[in-house]
C-alpha cells in the first residue's frame, strides 16, 4: 500500500527537482535580493549591501519613470493586445473560408514574421519607418499625410512599435484560431443557414461562441507575452525618445544589467510578476463566471 | 613468468606516465597563455600586430577575443561576477572607476615605475589622469579621443566669418547669422548638439568651460545649482530656445547627409567622424574643417578613449604587462593608428605617423592637451543619463532653469546615497 502512494511522487520527482532548482530557488533568491540594495558595489563584497526591507518597493512607487514604464506597457498591452487578437481572428476566418484561393500561400505568408528573428525584422522596419526615405511615409504622402518621424517622435514611437508587434505576432495566434475554427462542426452552420441566418449572424452566434475557449487561451497568452514587451524597444528605440517606449522589462533590464542595481531590478521583476499573476487569475474568474451563467 | 611480466607492465607504464606528467609541466612552464579582450573594430586589427609580439615573446600565447561595444559593459561586469575575467582588457576610460571600486583592477604603479617603455610624461596629461583613482594608477592609455568643433568653412564664409568661433559669444553670434541664411525649402541651423548616444557630453563640456561644477563634497552631492553651472546650462539651452540648434531629429535622420546639406554648420564630435565625413559625403571635402572648442574661461573637452588594464585575478600579470608594454611602444602605437585610425595615446607616435600633417587632425592634438576626465565615481554613467534625460525634457518642454536644476540635484543625490553610506562606513576608500 505504502509503495503505491510513493510511486507517483517517484515519477514526478525529476520534474519537481528541476522546478525546485531552476525555478523556486532562483525566484526566492530574487525575492530576497529585492529586499536589499544589492548593486555594483556589492559584487565584490556582501558587506556593501544593506537589507532594506520594502524600501525598493517604496522607492518604485515614487519613481516617475517606473510609472511611465508601467503606463507604456499597459498602453502596449491594451492597444496592441486587442489589435493582435482581432487581426488574427479576422485572418483566421478569412483563411478558413471556402471562397479563398491560395490558402497555403497566405498561411505561410502570415506565419512568416513569427519565425523570423526579431533583430532582422527590426532592421528592415527601421528602414520602413525612416522619416525621409521610408516606404510607409512614402505611401502616406499619397494620402496627403505629412511625413511622420515614426521612431523619433514621442507621440508616434509607441504606435510604430505596436504596428510592428501586431504584424510580427498575429500569425501565431491565427494558427491557433484556425485550429479552433476547424473543430466547429459543419452541421451548426448548415442548421443556421436553413434557418436563414446570414454571414453576420453565423459569425456572432456560432463562430465566436464556439471559439470562446480558443479566444480565452489566446488572450491569456497575448497578455502575458505583451506584458513582457522588451525586444522591440530594446532593438528599435532603446526606450526613447523621452522614455516614450520604455517598457517595464526594459526598465528592469536597464537597472539590472546596465547599472547593475540588482536589488531594485528584482523588485521591478516582482511587481511585474504580481501584475501578470493577478491578470491571469482575474481572467480565470471571469471565464468561470461566464461558464456558469 | 606471468607475474614478472605484470610487474614489468606496471613499471614501464608508470615511467611513461611520469614522463608524460613531467613533460606537461615543463611545457606549461615554458608556454604561457594570456587572454586579451578588445572591443569593436580593434579586435580584428590587433591580430595583425600580434605576430611581432610573438617574435619577441615566443613563450607567450595571446588569445584575443573581440566583443561588440554595445555589449561590452554588461559582458565585463558579468564576467567579473562570474570570476571569468581575462588577463588584459581594453576598457573605456570612463569605466575605470566602476571596475576599480569593485576591486577588479590591478594597480600598475610598481610595474610602471620599473618600465622602460611606459611613463606618464609620454602621454596627454588629462588622458593619463583618467586612469588614476586615489593615489594609484589602474590603466595605461591605449588610444584617445576627445570632442572638437567640426564646422562648414563655406557656410561660415557666407555668414561673414572667415574663422571658426573662438569664444562662446562668437559661437552664438555665428549661429544667429547662419540661421538667417535659411531658405523656405532648406532650414539652416547653427549647431547640432546631439551625438545620439551621449547627449550629456556637450552640456558637461560647457559647464566645465565655465568653471562650473557637477558634483561637490568628494563627489557625494550634486551641485547643479552652482551659479557657473547654471550659467553654462542657460547658454546651452539658449541655442534651442532661440531656435539656433537642431531640435527635431527628423531633420537629421542622417548626420552626414545633414551636414553636407547644410542643415547645421557646426557640430561637436569625435575623431572617428573625420573619416566618416570624408568617406560618406566626399563632395563637401575641403568645405569643412575642425577646430578646438570655443573658449569661455577655458576650453577643456572630454577625455575619452580606451585604456589597457590588467584584472586583479589574472594569474599571469607579468606576461600581461609585457603585452601592454608592447602595445604602448611608439612603433606599435603608430602601426595601430595606421590600421584603425584610432588616435594614438603616446605623443611620439603622432610624430612617427605624421598625423599632424593632416590639418583636420591638428585640432585634436591641441584639444587633447586640454581635456579633463569626468568625475571618477562608479555612478557616473547613471549621473550622465540623468543629465541627458532632464536636459532633453528641458529642450522639449522649455522648463525654467531653476526647476531643471532642482530636479537634477534631487535625482542625482538619490543615486549618490549609496556612495555616501559606503564612505561613512569606510567600506570604500575614495
Amino acid at each position: 500500500m505504502k509503495t503505491k502512494l510513493f510511486t507517483p511522487y517517484f515519477f514526478i520527482a525529476p520534474a519537481l527537482l528541476t522546478l525546485l532548482i531552476f525555478f523556486f530557488l532562483p525566484v526566492s533568491e530574487a525575492f530576497l535580493m529585492s529586499l536589499t540594495d544589492f548593486d555594483i558595489y556589492s559584487l565584490s563584497s556582501l558587506k556593501r549591501a544593506r537589507f532594506i526591507f520594502l524600501n525598493n518597493y517604496l522607492q518604485l512607487i515614487n519613481d516617475p519613470i517606473f510609472w511611465k514604464a508601467l503606463f507604456n506597457t499597459c498602453y502596449f498591452v491594451l492597444v496592441g493586445g486587442p489589435l493582435t487578437i482581432l487581426m488574427s481572428l479576422f485572418t483566421a476566418i478569412a483563411l478558413n473560408s471556402k471562397l479563398l484561393r491560395f490558402k497555403k500561400f497566405f498561411r505561410l505568408a502570415f506565419f512568416m514574421p513569427v519565425v523570423t528573428s526579431l533583430v532582422a525584422v527590426a532592421v528592415v522596419w527601421r528602414y520602413l519607418y525612416h522619416p525621409r526615405f521610408g516606404v510607409i511615409n512614402y505611401f502616406l504622402s499619397f494620402l496627403g499625410i505629412d511625413s511622420i518621424d515614426w521612431l523619433g517622435d514621442p507621440k508616434w514611437a509607441m504606435p510604430a512599435l505596436i504596428i510592428l508587434a501586431v504584424w510580427k505576432n498575429f500569425g501565431y495566434h491565427m494558427m491557433i484560431f484556425l485550429a479552433g475554427l476547424q473543430t466547429i462542426p459543419d452541421y451548426l452552420y448548415e442548421a443556421a443557414r436553413i434557418d436563414g441566418a446570414g454571414w453576420w449572424r453565423q459569425l456572432t452566434n456560432i463562430t465566436i461562441p464556439q471559439l470562446a475557449p480558443t479566444t480565452f487561451f489566446v488572450t491569456i497568452m497575448t497578455i502575458i507575452g505583451y506584458f513582457q514587451f522588451f525586444a522591440e524597444p530594446y532593438i528599435m528605440t532603446q526606450g526613447g525618445p523621452l522614455n516614450s517606449t520604455l517598457s517595464i522589462v526594459l526598465y528592469l533590464y536597464q537597472h539590472g544589467f546596465r547599472w547593475w542595481r540588482m536589488g531594485y531590478a528584482s523588485s521591478i521583476a516582482f511587481i511585474l510578476f504580481f501584475i501578470v499573476c493577478f491578470l491571469a487569475m482575474l481572467q480565470m474568474l471571469v471565464r468561470k463566471k461566464l461558464e456558469q451563467s | 613468468m606471468n607475474k614478472f611480466e605484470l610487474k614489468n607492465f606496471w613499471f614501464y607504464h608508470s615511467v611513461i606516465f611520469g614522463l608524460l606528467i613531467l613533460s606537461c609541466q615543463t611545457h606549461q612552464q615554458l608556454q604561457i597563455e594570456i587572454e586579451f579582450w578588445t572591443m569593436g573594430a580593434e579586435g580584428q586589427h590587433i591580430e595583425k600586430l600580434l605576430p611581432e609580439f610573438k617574435k619577441s615573446h615566443p613563450q607567450i600565447d595571446v588569445k584575443v577575443q573581440s566583443i561588440p561595444w554595445s555589449a561590452a559593459h554588461e559582458k565585463l561586469l558579468t564576467a567579473f561576477a562570474g570570476q571569468s575575467t581575462p588577463d588584459v582588457c581594453q576598457l573605456g576610460n570612463t569605466w575605470i572607476p566602476e571596475f576599480q571600486v569593485v576591486d577588479a583592477l590591478l594597480p600598475l604603479d610598481t610595474l610602471i615605475n620599473k618600465s622602460s617603455v611606459i611613463s606618464s610624461n609620454k602621454y596627454f596629461k588629462g588622458i593619463w589622469d583618467t586612469n588614476i583613482i586615489g593615489e594609484k594608477t589602474y590603466g595605461v592609455p591605449w588610444y584617445v579621443d576627445t570632442r572638437v568643433l567640426f564646422y562648414r568653412t563655406d557656410i561660415l564664409d557666407l555668414a561673414g566669418f572667415s574663422q571658426p568661433p573662438t569664444t562662446w559669444d562668437e559661437w552664438f553670434e555665428i549661429s544667429k547669422k547662419i540661421r538667417l541664411l535659411s531658405t523656405a525649402e532648406q532650414p539652416k541651423y547653427g549647431v547640432f548638439f546631439s551625438t545620439i548616444h551621449d547627449d550629456w557630453a556637450v552640456p558637461v563640456i560647457l559647464i566645465r568651460q565655465n568653471n562650473g561644477i557637477l558634483l561637490k563634497d568628494n563627489n557625494c552631492y550634486a551641485a547643479f545649482d552652482h551659479p557657473a553651472t547654471i550659467e553654462a546650462l542657460e547658454y546651452y539651452l539658449s541655442f534651442f530656445s532661440k531656435d539656433l540648434a537642431v531640435k527635431k531629429m527628423t531633420e537629421v535622420s542622417n548626420l552626414y547627409q545633414a551636414f553636407a546639406d547644410g542643415v547645421f554648420s557646426m557640430l561637436i564630435t569625435g575623431p572617428w567622424n573625420v573619416n566618416e565625413f570624408k568617406k560618406r559625403v566626399p563632395h563637401i571635402n575641403g568645405k569643412w574643417s575642425t577646430a578646438v572648442l570655443p573658449y569661455k574661461k577655458n576650453y577643456t573637452s572630454t577625455a575619452g578613449g580606451s585604456s589597457l588594464i590588467i584584472f586583479n585575478n589574472s594569474k599571469q600579470p607579468e606576461a600581461a604587462w609585457k603585452l601592454i608594454e608592447f602595445l604602448s611602444k611608439d612603433s606599435t602605437q603608430m602601426k595601430f593608428f595606421q590600421l584603425t585610425r584610432d588616435l594614438p595615446a603616446v605623443k611620439a607616435a603622432w610624430e612617427l605617423a605624421k598625423i599632424n600633417n593632416d590639418t583636420l587632425m591638428t585640432a585634436f592634438y591641441q584639444q587633447l592637451e586640454n581635456v579633463e576626465p569626468t568625475p571618477k565615481i562608479a555612478e557616473w554613467e547613471q549621473v550622465a543619463v540623468k543629465i541627458q534625460e532632464h536636459l532633453e525634457r528641458a529642450i522639449y518642454k522649455e522648463l525654467p532653469i531653476e526647476t531643471i536644476v532642482q530636479r537634477l540635484n534631487q535625482d542625482i543625490d538619490k543615486i549618490l546615497e549609496k556612495r555616501r553610506w559606503l564612505l561613512s562606513k569606510d567600506l570604500i576608500s575614495n
